[in-house]
């Protein structure tokens, strides 16, 4: 079997409204690398879903996370930080992606070990423009982790 | 007066090959960004310049760091930690940029809360590339944390 040039990049979307999960959808069509969208609506599904708690014990590990802030149950900013806290967790790379250009959230996210922080523009160019220079940015020019925690 | 319209990003580039930072340069002015470029040439003018010590008194704090692995005095991981533990910079974005393509470096740079790993191709039209669609990321997609220090 040839090995592939690239594995499939599991990504993990943390996001609870619909429109925008649709959007992130979309805007993956044009990556040319084999991935896969996993979708969670909020935070605390987010923590099960990386931990395989129930229902999510098959799941596999993500190698990217698309976070965004405002979502139900758990709050983005502490995903982020329970996330970039467990040393089976923190190397996986987390995009928080979300409405806010409060300069306090940018501060906070990065603060936490974000690695890096998009604003989802109101305007749709602009919004599918940058959604499309992070998934080729994240997909195609950055190099990711293993997949696999270290034993 | 007319309304600036994006903000100059102040990009420090750790690199100690000259041929790499007048590249950089390059790709930089391409991409259309309003820039500002630091270089320095080792680990410890790396870190000095962040922490405005010595010669570096009146250093800008960058909005971005490029960060090589293999660079003279401080490797590139060690100060890649000492940024990433010193509470006053953490959150500085810092994207690996570097030869090497080894897992271990990857994952070891992830470990060291690095926000991105990014391979330089040896291929010049593939390196104009890749950066231009980095820049394209980082410079203009990316939300950067500017001034603000976490507290």
């Amino acid at each position: 079997m040839v090995q592939a040039e690239r594995r499939t990049i599991d990504i993990l979307l943390v996001e609870d409204n619909a429109a925008d999960v649709r959007l992130a959808r979309e805007a993956l069509v044009e990556v040319k690398v084999p991935h896969h969208l996993h979708t969670v609506n909020d935070g605390e599904a987010a923590l099960g879903f990386l931990r395989k708690a129930a229902p999510y014990a098959d799941v596999p590990r993500p190698d990217l996370i698309l976070l965004d802030l405002n979502i139900p149950k758990t709050h983005g900013l502490e995903v982020l930080k329970q996330i970039k806290n467990d040393p089976e967790l923190f190397k996986i790379p987390v995009i928080v992606l979300t409405s806010s250009k409060a300069q306090e959230d940018v501060a906070a996210s990065y603060g936490n070990y974000a690695n890096s922080y998009v604003t989802k523009s109101v305007e749709l160019e602009d919004y599918l423009r940058a959604m499309a220079r992070l998934d080729d940015f994240w997909c195609t020019i950055a190099m990711l982790p293993s997949k696999e925690p270290p034993e | 007066m007319v309304k600036r319209e994006r903000e100059i990003i102040n990009v420090l580039l750790v690199e100690d090959n000259p041929a790499d930072v007048r590249l950089m340069k390059e790709a930089l002015m391409e991409a259309q960004i309003p820039y500002n470029l630091y270089a320095v040439n080792d680990g410890q003018s790396a870190l000095d310049f962040l922490r405005k010590a010595g010669l570096y008194a009146e250093a800008q704090r960058p909005d971005l760091i490029l960060l090589d692995l293999n660079i003279p005095k401080v490797h590139g991981l060690e100060v890649l930690r000492e940024i990433k533990y010193d509470s006053e910079l953490l959150n500085i974005p810092v994207i690996v940029l570097t030869s090497s393509e080894a897992q271990q470096d990857i994952d070891a740079s992830y470990g060291s809360r690095a926000n991105s790993y990014v391979t330089k191709p040896v291929e010049l039209e593939e390196y104009f590339s890749t950066m231009a669609r980095m820049n394209e990321f980082w410079c203009d997609a990316v939300a950067l944390p500017g001034n603000v220090a976490t507290s």
